[in-house]
């Protein structure tokens, strides 16, 4: 009995206990580890990829896949750094027009999608796909196969670079945005029929139909939010790095993939958490500051390209380990 | 009852027949238009230049293509082709460079690399099966570990260096022709020989043998297979090695084309090109219905659609959005031929 409790509390916050971990290992070992340059820097560059698996986290829960987030992201950036120019740096709308680009953007890659998916009735993992070369190919054209360098004279780098000040601490504004976003998620997954819905859905979506759940308009929601959530990311990415980048994002939907099932949410649908998922990216994230630390000691030289190495390996562990836990749950059901 | 009534299912059903029957030979429609589209233009497509160029540039991307339709007739996929790729290049690399050890004769030393190369991308592939099989991992996150992390290794192992490799023993593999005539016929690539021995024998395996058979039922119905005493979990493992194998088989072709190894980029999006050739060529993604000569098919369409925008003077970054438009509409019109 004592046991099955351990059990369930690994399962169902073992994402949150292997961060603690490792933010316990790094603060030990390492100074400056928790120092506030550290802290925010690792926020502020890893807020692209939190946007992003917050959106696939929805996807996921409502049983289908996006793989064209990273492309939708690329897609996002050009557009933004197109309209970076103008609007006015006193006011804030340098930031708002670029920004607000970026998002439709993306959230026409996502529209796609859904139209693709619910309407042509092709599975998601193919119709992403095929958007994914779309949506990449967009970008090239877009910007004429170069980064395009944003402008710095309307404040829209101030987005990607800037801090807000809450109760006293600076904190980076993309940090700032993704945290009122996951917010916002959690509470529309937990408290809202929209939200129950796209667990109903990821759970049987027959079911879910006979039943009369709003099956198309819910898979619509998903997926035009995953859109809309990548090309802010992108937004993102061009006022940090100066920047709108057709060539980046290459690999983010998989790295999304992965932040999401290390936070617990099962790949076919029905389960899921925003807050795992956060825990999940900030895992991920950390694995490679904790890598640069240890290079700092001096005692390893670890080249960066270890980092996918352990991030992968990390990633079997933590499948292992749900599958083995799955499988205990179910014969405890079962007997 | 009027007579336009009792005539109507008839007609209903004729119309459905025909767009079935459109549907089941949509790819070979496709490319038959493609190529008479393109013989009307004068581009000299019907040279052995042209064909050869464009079937050296498909090869690789069949060679995966035939792993991967037998994956994904089991109803699983294999996203770590690509950097198995890159395990294959760098590691066969290393060994015929002498970085490893010193294996003195140049033919010994290139044999060791190659069957050293291919195997160990088809032991990483036993592993993703392994992994699907004993653990019952989804294959889409089973091989995602090491879509992440197999590039990692290969990149490690070479420290992301660029290896050249100008061995001529070696590239023949990728460079080298076979039944030149002397009236100026330059030989058939070593590549396209290689890649129709594997459709070959891939597309025979999995109608003939009862290995192909095996697949066939496990994707159709994996419960119903296992009852059937299907050896499933063994019949999976043994799919995945073959993915890694092929995997591995081409990550040599493309090192000896190349003339070099580069972990960073041998394979790069390889999954992605390699699966869209099987949606595009009628295999059903879902599993239980495969065809390895429509993965041929829908990866020369694929190649040929590309090269016609390019020689249209379409530039590259329109010629993705087409092809996006080309998966999606595939895949759409075989849904069409099925319900």
């Amino acid at each position: 009995m004592k046991k099955n409790v351990v059990l369930s509390l690994l399962s169902s916050q073992g994402v949150l206990i292997a961060l603690a971990m490792l933010i316990l290992f790094g603060w030990l070992r390492y100074d400056n580890f928790l120092g506030l340059f550290n802290i925010s820097t690792v926020l502020r560059y890893n807020s692209m990829f939190a946007l992003v698996a917050l959106g696939m986290c929805f996807v996921i829960m409502t049983g289908g896949i996006d793989l064209s987030v990273g492309a939708a992201a690329a897609l996002g950036s050009v557009v933004a750094a197109i309209l970076s120019p103008y609007g006015d740096p006193h006011n804030g709308t340098g930031m708002l027009i670029g920004a607000l680009g970026g998002i439709a953007a993306g959230l026409c890659v996502g529209l796609l999608n859904a139209l693709i998916i619910v309407r042509l009735k092709i599975l998601p993992f193919i119709a992403t796909l095929a958007t994914m070369l779309a949506a990449r190919g967009a970008a090239l054209a877009l910007a004429n196969d170069q980064s395009l360098s944003v402008s710095y004279d309307s404040g829209f780098t101030d987005l990607g670079q800037g801090d807000v000040t809450i109760l006293g601490l600076a904190i980076p504004i993309p940090a700032a945005i993704s945290a009122v976003l996951y917010i916002a998620g959690s509470i529309i997954l937990n408290y809202t029929s929209t939200g129950r819905n796209v667990l109903s859905i990821g759970g049987n979506e027959d079911a879910s139909r006979l039943m009369g759940l709003p099956v198309n308009r819910v898979k619509f929601l998903a997926y035009i939010a995953c859109g809309g959530l990548s090309g802010l990311a992108g937004v993102v990415l061009a006022s940090q790095f100066g920047a709108g980048q057709p060539i980046e994002g290459v690999g983010w939907e998989l790295f999304a993939i992965a932040s999401v099932v290390v936070g617990g949410t099962l790949l076919t649908g029905g389960v899921g958490s925003v807050g795992a998922t956060l825990a999940g990216v900030m895992l991920l994230g950390l694995i490679f500051n904790v890598l640069n630390f240890e290079n700092g000691l001096g005692y390893i030289a670890l080249s960066a390209y270890w980092q996918s190495v352990i991030r992968g390996f990390f990633l079997l562990a933590v499948v292992i380990l749900q599958s083995q836990l799955a499988g205990r749950a179910e014969r405890a059901e079962a007997s | 009852m009027s007579e336009a009534q009792l005539q109507s299912p008839i007609v209903g059903a004729r119309r459905i027949e025909t767009t079935a029957l459109f549907a089941r030979y949509a790819t070979l429609i496709a490319l038959v238009a493609l190529i008479i589209f393109n013989v009307a233009h004068p581009h000299n497509f019907l040279t052995w230049q042209t064909l050869s160029v464009n079937l050296t540039q498909v090869a690789t991307i069949v060679i995966v293509g035939v792993g991967m339709t037998l994956v994904i007739a089991t109803g699983g996929i294999d996203l770590s082709v690509g950097s198995l790729m890159a395990i294959s290049g760098a590691i066969c690399a290393r060994i015929i460079l002498g970085k490893v050890v010193n294996l003195g004769e140049i033919h010994f030393a290139v044999a060791v690399g190659m069957i050293a190369g291919v195997g160990i991308a088809g032991a990483f592939g036993w592993f993703n099966g392994w992994m699907i099989t004993r653990f019952k991992i989804q294959p889409i996150i089973a091989t995602l570990v090491l879509f992440i992390a197999g590039r990692g290794l290969a990149q490690v192992l070479t420290n992301g260096d660029l290896q050249p490799l100008k061995i001529p023993e070696f590239q023949w593999i990728g460079l080298g022709r076979i039944g030149a005539l002397p009236g100026g016929f330059p030989g058939v690539p070593v590549q396209v020989i290689i890649m129709v021995a594997l459709v070959a024998a891939a597309a025979y395996a999995l109608r003939r043998s009862l290995f192909g058979r095996q697949i066939l039922a496990i994707g159709g119905n994996e419960r119903a297979a296992r009852l059937a005493g299907v050896p499933v979990a063994q019949v999976k493992r043994w799919v995945y090695c073959i993915s890694g194998l092929c995997a591995g088989v081409a990550g040599l072709v493309v090192i000896a084309i190349n003339s070099s190894s580069d972990a960073n980029l041998v394979g790069l999006d390889m999954e992605l090109d390699a699966i869209a050739a099987v949606a595009v060529g009628g295999t059903l993604l879902s599993g239980g219905r495969a065809t390895v000569t429509g993965t041929l098919l829908g990866a020369l369409i694929i190649q040929l659609v590309r090269y016609t925008l390019l020689a249209n003077g379409i530039p590259d970054d329109y010629a993705k959005i087409v092809k996006a438009g080309l998966i999606v509409a595939a895949v759409w019109l075989q849904g069409q031929g099925r319900s």
